[in-house]
């Protein structure tokens, strides 16, 4: 492995490991005041008045009536405000803040706020939105987007088939649970607002903030602290807090905290997409499928949000790492009164890996065939297009992946034990195989990031990076260091690189999509041999802009071509233990390959390996989170249960040799890839151990019951 | 209202305050001590665990009543100690930090983990720290460090504690 893989110490450690890292509820400013946020209790309801009792001298109230700008969240479509007016769609919906000093008092006066409603008939699932013929929550339509796409012709190789096959999945939500809830800090001061706390994307609040104060973007600053994990939940939603409290900074005069308490922070916040998936496949007389029709409905919550990207990445992904030449896929993102589903790690790829790969199994089941070389035979290979017509011009390893996992794993020897009879526990083990596009969808990274770095070398040959990435604890005020020092070929310590701030960071873009290291990391690269032909000069600057590859293309109207710059591949095995008697099932073994290119520092990347399979593994069998009448039943972290060090044994896993020419040092994104097969790895392993198709997540001791009842 | 007089970090202090106040917001808020976090205040993530009278214990569900007459130890104090030292080479070996959030917590959990236990095997770590939530490394790396700890820090924790 190259030298960049080398594992060094994070330049974030020592902060973090002391306990002297300041997260944003450890901050306290001089004459600083507390927010707390009223938030809907309604599903959907008009507001018909809102009494405030009597507010002691230096508190406050803040809501829509003090937007001087738009209230409306800027992102894809402009439909959710910043704060309610007149309407609420979900519960949670915020309605405004009490604002003052004492922390007490500020929950004491919210609770004392009355509000009437009046109740509208709320729309709270996905089976409920499709029948939906009115009293639309979103224009006129029961969804906020419906997308379809095809590849060659169905119809054709419908004729040729000689079987269908055809399953129908359900994923349930997933909670990011970052352990430090959602934290903003505002500051207004010399008529500019400044916003500081734990976030991904420091220019999506920049914007929101624009957009809700109506003021130019100079009187506006945007300051990462240390944030204590994302996973997407700190992605789109913290623009909603931002704007909350920079409000009351400017009304008050007064910097203003908002931390949420994780009872809110859960229900309130965004989650994984619930999703219904119908798969349908045309096989011919060699048991080849040559035809495939995919069906997605995801419920999207109260409002738009990410939900038409997370759609579409979970379209793109949703025929898995195979090749099948004819496809029909279409989408709908349904408009429900549950909280809003959004960002979270992988993004639409675990819902469609879940799918693909039970249905990919399940076929195999019906034709007698090995599943294992019924998949191989259906690989991906260079030369080959993607779902959407887009050339894989890179090195597809799967046959190399697949050769590995089996390997480390003995998946296909085991998998052929008989399991054992009678008392005792039952084995099971799964396999899955995963890919995931790193980065914006198409030419998303050139056409709407517009990507750009700044590199300064400052006197005494140190480096300064420039770049909008935020450390999330995934590493990246390490990782984009190792890389500007290995190209100038300098100390890694000479290279300097602090939490983001829109003063001095040019926008590279948000920390999501797993394209930090493979865009902004090679961006940088450029950038840093750019200035080492300068290096003889003292003092300079230099700022790159990321440039769409010119051997890629994407048609972003009728989803044709590249759908992303480059993907990341990958093979989970899961091996569990189902106790016949309670249903319980224990993983005892994970093994993992993953083809990431070169890895930016080993360690790092095992970090995102073993805490990205853990998510994984608990999205499929612990993390139970449902909506009952739009409230969600689990509201903290008793309810909602999270793995702890004694639920999943250790990962063994390898990486694959396979350097990206386009990325740095052969890199490519890794972040998400490794969330995305533990599902189907898990419930491929419980359905053998049960016998019964695993057709829903997460799989609990409840649901394997319901499967053995049921007589398939 | 009361006064309470305990040991914090080798001091000994008197606070007046609520006699239910958690010991969380007495060393977050009153005291500045920052080191110790808030993951959820219901006594379900360990972000919080301080060590009481050399116990583990979520400062979240200990009410400042309790603090009469015994010791606490914080991220603050531990971070001065020689384990402290082994314990944070062996975090940093392993790449047991990734957001942080957890990391004062966790140290804790190992400090009173091999105070308890200075040879622990790998089930006794995890049983360990089972009280305290990660949710970016997956603890297998956690676990590690604290195994690489008890073997580099050897005869550190087997010493009579400083308690
Ligand atoms: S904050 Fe005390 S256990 Fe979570
Ligand atoms: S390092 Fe983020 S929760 Fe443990």
């Amino acid at each position: 492995m190259e030298g960049i893989s080398r594992p060094i110490k994070r330049f974030d450690f020592d902060d973090k490991m002391s306990g002297t890292a300041l997260y944003c509820a450890d901050v306290t400013l001089d004459g600083m005041l507390y927010a707390k946020t009223l938030r809907s209790v309604k599903a959907r309801a008009a507001i018909l008045s809102i009494t405030v009792p009597p507010l002691p001298e230096g508190y406050w109230i803040v809501d829509a009536n003090d937007i001087p700008g738009k209230n409306v969240v800027p992102i894809v479509s402009e439909d959710q405000p910043f704060f309610a007016k007149g309407a609420v769609k979900y519960i949670g919906e915020p309605i405004l803040l009490v604002v003052g000093p004492d922390k007490q008092t500020v929950v004491d006066l919210l609770e004392r706020i009355r509000v009437a409603y009046e109740e509208v008939r709320p729309v709270l699932s996905i089976a409920e939105a499709e029948q939906v013929r009115e009293n639309f929550i979103f224009g006129d339509t029961p969804y906020f987007f419906a997308y379809e796409y095809a590849k060659g012709d169905l119809s054709e190789a419908a004729g040729r088939a000689v079987r269908v096959f055809e399953d129908e999945f359900e994923t349930g939500y997933q909670e990011q649970a970052y352990l430090e809830t959602q934290g903003i800090i505002a500051v207004y001061e010399n008529g500019r607002v400044t916003v500081s706390g734990a976030m991904q994307c420091p220019y999506y609040i920049r914007d929101a903030l624009i957009q809700a104060l109506g003021w130019p973007e100079e009187r506006v600053r945007v300051v990462q602290l240390p944030t204590g994990g994302g996973f997407g939940g700190k992605e789109e939603y913290p623009s909603l807090p931002a704007v909350h409290a920079a409000l009351a900074a400017v009304k008050t005069g007064r910097p203003v905290q908002l931390v949420f308490d994780r009872q809110e922070d859960i229900l309130c916040t965004t989650k994984r997409h619930p999703a219904v998936i119908r798969l349908r496949s045309h096989v011919d007389g060699n048991n080849r499928i040559i035809g495939r029709e995919i069906d997605i409905a995801i419920d999207a919550g109260a409002y738009a949000g990410l939900s038409g990207v997370v759609l579409q990445r979970m379209m793109f992904a949703a025929n898995g790492v195979y090749d099948v030449p004819h496809l029909k896929v279409r989408g709908k993102a349904y408009a429900t009164n549950n909280v809003v589903s959004g960002a979270m790690r992988g993004f639409g790829g675990p819902q469609a890996a879940f799918a693909v790969e039970m249905h990919m199994e399940n076929i195999a089941r019906a034709l007698r065939l090995d599943s294992f070389a019924f998949r191989q035979r259906h690989f991906l290979h260079t030369g080959d297009t993607s779902s959407t017509g887009g050339l894989f011009l890179h090195d597809i390893k799967l046959d190399e992946i697949a050769a590995e996992i089996d390997r480390i794993s003995g998946y296909r020897n085991k998998r052929t034990v008989p399991r054992p009879k009678g008392k005792g526990k039952i084995r099971g083990i799964g396999c899955a195989f995963f890919f995931h596009g790193c980065g914006f969808t198409g030419s998303g990274e050139e056409s709407l990031i517009k990507t750009r770095v700044r590199l300064r070398k400052c006197p005494g040959n140190t480096v300064h990076i420039f770049v909008s990435n935020t450390e999330i604890g995934q590493g990246v005020l390490t990782t984009l260091r190792k890389i500007v020092a290995q190209a100038l070929d300098v100390p890694v310590e000479t290279v300097k690189q602090t939490y983001p701030d829109t003063d001095d960071c040019p926008n590279s873009g948000p920390t999501v999509a797993s394209r930090t290291i493979m865009i902004v990391g090679k961006v940088l690269l450029d950038a840093a041999l750019d200035m080492k032909k300068r290096w003889h000069e003292k003092e300079f600057e230099i700022v790159r802009a990321y440039e769409y590859p010119g051997n890629l293309r994407w048609d972003n109207a009728r989803f044709q071509g590249n759908a992303y710059p480059e993907y990341s591949w990958g093979a989970n095995v899961v091996e569990v233990d189902m106790d016949p008697a309670t249903c319980e099932v224990t993983v005892t073994g994970v093994w993992a390959v993953y083809d990431i290119g070169t890895p930016i520092d080993k360690t790092i990347v095992r970090g995102q390996i073993e805490g990205g399979i853990a998510q994984g593994l608990a999205y499929a069998c612990m993390e139970v989170l449902t909506s009952e009448n739009g409230m969600l039943r689990q509201t903290n972290l008793a309810d909602y249960t999270l793995p702890t060090s004694l639920d999943f044994p250790r990962i063994e896993y390898r990486l694959i040799e396979n350097p990206f020419s386009d990325g740095p040092f052969g890199a490519r994104g890794v972040g998400e890839l490794t969330l995305i097969g533990a599902a189907p790895a898990l419930a491929l392993a419980v359905q053998q151990a049960v016998g019964r198709g695993v057709t829903r997540l997460p799989v609990t001791p409840e649901s394997i019951l319901e499967m053995m009842d049921r007589d398939d | 209202m009361i006064d309470i007089t305990f040991g914090l970090n080798g001091e000994t202090i008197t606070i007046t305050t609520h006699p239910l106040r958690r010991l969380l917001d007495v060393l977050r808020d009153d005291l500045r001590l920052t080191g110790t976090k808030e993951g959820c205040g219901e006594g379900e993530c360990g972000a919080c665990a301080v060590l009481l009278d050399g116990r583990l214990v979520n400062s979240c569900l200990v009410p400042a009543i309790h603090l009469e007459g015994r010791s606490v130890m914080t991220i603050e104090g531990y971070r001065k100690t020689e384990r402290f030292s082994v314990l944070s080479e062996a975090f940093a070996r392993t790449g047991s930090v990734q957001c942080g959030f957890c990391t004062p917590g966790m140290v804790m959990a190992a400090e009173a983990l091999l105070r308890d236990n200075p040879h622990p095997t790998e089930e006794e770590v995890r049983e360990g720290l089972s009280g305290n939530l990660c949710r970016c490394t997956g603890y297998s790396m956690i676990v590690e460090a604290i195994l690489l700890a008890a073997r580099e820090g050897e005869g550190l924790w087997s010493m009579p504690s400083d308690r």
